[in-house]
């Protein structure tokens, strides 16, 4: 796969179709690679690398990309190709200075998982015939990718792109029954005592760095209320819990109806709360509420929650608690 | 050298909690360490290090410095501070108990921390030597032995319990206070714990890293440095590496209306954080490769110029394993002084 991006990489470079790369550069260790833009041929050959651990979305740094000027590459995994056309219909990229290459998925690996499992001072990680060897100073340890693969992985809602200027692999399909819902329905099982103490229980481990909200695809403002010091809710620190929660919630409500699920948040956040649960609430509820509805599958699509009908569901027949 | 059977060490923590505060690393709901406060049946967590540094003891994530309470025309400032009670964190590791000399440095000169102060003060610091170093682990880079941490009093783990030493006054109180329950200690058991620790520290892929290429005097020749863009390129501007690093030591001033008075509370501040040291006429640094380039500025050469060489960072690896893209101080003290 990786030699294979590298090939289009050089040759869109060449025949001038696109100006700069973006894609991953290597890291200090077999699974820190870091997002990197290359402008020609040899920082491509010497920095570009692509594997498993490659995880991050890439769509949401065309918005700056786009303000550089210039044509830019981008390889979009499926997941990322919903950002990538929701950023679109929000007008925040520029479809025309941007070539789209999409790559096939097999799902993403975990390091924490595989640190989880034991394995302890990795040196090395190689993937062949199905099979991660992990080298460490202890010895080498052979793993399956699909103990390691990424919590969002599990759950993946789509192998399809839904946009490309090209593939590289095969197109996938939606995966309908990903049971992605299925925590979400675990929770609204719970009393509202229970679910209170579920989410302080998580957010109270909240150091508001911010990792969630600046990885976002869907938070773009120019300046989030968050960061204004006039705001009087600006980002340092939480004063109390209610601010620890309130945080976190009200940017769930920000971009409910506009977070395509793509679990950035949920993977950088260094306090592992599984933030992306507030977010698939709401796409729960839009679903429920509104008929089904996947964020970034049509850039032309009508928002739920950007338009009104008639028969829009009433506050009080959305039901939740009644206390 | 004292020992400590490994049947005793609960009863050892209840010795201590039943005269101070107690802290410890314990999993949390997601099976990562944080320090906990001991109670009966705590257990103590097997993980290499906590996400959250011990700094938190000293220089917590935020902390309320006055109050003021207005009626009519008249302000009433109220001092807020109250004397800290004694307590014990247990289970520091090595990077982390260097730490606390960084930010003495910052915190215990003139003028002096009255709130810094007060916790260092009160606060009985007791680590543990590292088992098994992680690869994202260098504070041998700083001259740190992970081996052989610093502290009030150091604890190593071996077969069949913990052979404890007192450094400090402090140690030694803590040490006669759990008297009856510490037996004499044998020196070779903590030789052979600690050749096993270098012997897999001098495994690791970060071994033998040197920061010479950054350092004392080398303003002029890094500040301007073409890479600083390109390291700084795919930064989010959040502040993990922030809030989880030992070091970092910079907070911001804020007033919290309370509808009848103020209270004026310090937290953490984020030099990667848009508005970090925002003034009347703006911001002074505008973009976010002149936020990044100032955080490692500060750790690789500002701070060693005016502290005899020594860096701002302790090699605890938090950074590496934690930021969302995976740029870290030691890609950049790589890029940087061309070690690579």
């Amino acid at each position: 796969m990786q030699e294979m991006m590298k090939n289009r990489a050089y040759a869109l470079l060449e025949n001038g179709t696109v100006d700069r790369v973006l894609g991953w550069t290597r890291g200090e260790f077999a699974y820190d690679m870091t997002p990197a833009v290359f402008r020609n041929a040899d920082e491509v050959k010497n920095g570009f690398v692509y594997n498993d651990f490659c995880a991050a979305n890439l769509s949401k740094y065309l918005v700056k990309e786009c303000r550089a000027g210039g044509k830019i590459l981008v390889f979009l995994k499926p997941c990322d190709t919903y950002s990538f056309n929701q950023l679109l219909a929000e007008h925040r990229i520029k479809r025309d200075m941007i070539y789209v290459v999409g790559i096939e998925c097999f799902g993403k690996a975990d390091v924490e998982k595989i640190k989880e499992m034991g394995i302890e001072g990795i040196t090395g990680i190689t993937a062949k015939d199905g099979i991660y060897t992990v080298s460490t100073i202890y010895g080498d340890k052979a793993i399956k990718p699909a103990d390691v693969m990424a919590e969002r992985c599990l759950a993946c809602k789509s192998k399809k792109h839904v946009v490309y200027d090209e593939l590289i692999g095969n197109e996938g399909e939606v995966v309908e029954d990903c049971n992605r819902f299925d925590m979400v329905a675990k929770l609204e099982a719970m009393t509202p005592d229970e679910r209170y103490e579920f989410w302080r229980g998580e957010l109270s481990r909240c150091i508001r760095c911010n990792a969630c909200r600046n990885i976002c695809p869907a938070c773009t403002c120019e300046q989030c209320i968050f960061d204004n010091p006039n705001s009087g809710v600006s980002q340092k620190a939480a004063v109390n819990s209610f601010e620890e929660n309130m945080f976190h919630i009200i940017r769930a409500f920000h971009v409910a109806g506009r977070c395509t699920d793509c679990g950035e948040c949920s993977r950088v956040c260094p306090q592992n709360i599984p933030l992306h649960l507030l977010n698939r609430k709401f796409i729960k509820d839009v679903n429920t509420f509104y008929g089904d509805y996947q964020a970034g599958e049509d850039p032309t699509a009508k928002p739920p929650l950007g338009k009104y009908e008639k028969n829009d569901i009433e506050p009080g027949e959305a039901g939740g608690a009644k206390e | 050298m004292k020992k400590l059977s490994l049947a005793k060490l609960n009863d050892f923590f209840a010795a201590i909690a039943a005269k101070q505060a107690l802290y410890l690393p314990v999993n949390n709901k997601v099976g990562k360490a944080d320090f906990t406060k001991w109670t009966a049946g705590t257990e103590m967590s097997k993980a290499l290090n906590t996400v959250r540094s011990a700094k938190d003891f000293f220089f917590p994530q935020t902390e309320n410095l006055m109050d003021f309470k207005m009626e009519g025309k008249n302000i009433e400032v109220i001092d807020s501070r109250e004397e800290c009670e004694d307590f014990v964190v247990f289970g520091v590791r090595a990077c982390d108990a260097a730490s606390f000399a960084i930010l003495d440095s910052v915190y215990l000169v003139d003028p002096v921390d009255s709130y810094y102060k007060n916790r260092r003060e009160h606060g009985t610091v007791v680590t543990m030597a590292c088992g098994k170093p992680a690869e994202t682990c260098f504070c041998g880079t700083f001259g740190i032995d992970a081996a052989n941490p610093a502290g009030d009093v150091t604890v190593w783990e071996v077969a069949d319990g913990y052979m404890l030493r007192a450094n400090t006054e402090k140690g030694e109180a803590l040490l006669a206070a759990t008297a009856d329950l510490l037996e004499a200690g044998d020196e070779k058991a903590v030789e052979a714990a600690q050749a096993k620790t270098r012997e897999i520290m001098a495994k690791l892929p970060l071994a033998g890293l040197t920061f010479d290429g950054v350092g004392v005097g080398k303003t002029k020749e890094l500040f301007d440095r073409p890479e600083w863009k390109t390291l700084s390129e795919s930064c989010l501007g959040c502040g993990t590496c922030t809030f989880v690093c030992p070091t970092c030591q910079c907070y911001d001033v804020r007033d919290f209306d309370t509808g009848n008075g103020i209270k004026r509370f310090r937290c953490w501040d984020s030099c990667m954080y848009s508005d970090f040291t925002l003034m009347a006429h703006g911001n002074s640094r505008n973009s976010q490769v002149e936020r990044f380039r100032q955080r490692f500025m500060h750790k690789l050469v500002y701070y060693p110029d005016r502290n005899n060489g020594t860096f701002g960072c302790v090699g605890c690896g938090r950074c590496l394993a934690r930021c969302p893209i995976s740029m870290n101080i030691v890609k950049v003290a790589k890029t940087l002084g061309g070690n690579k």
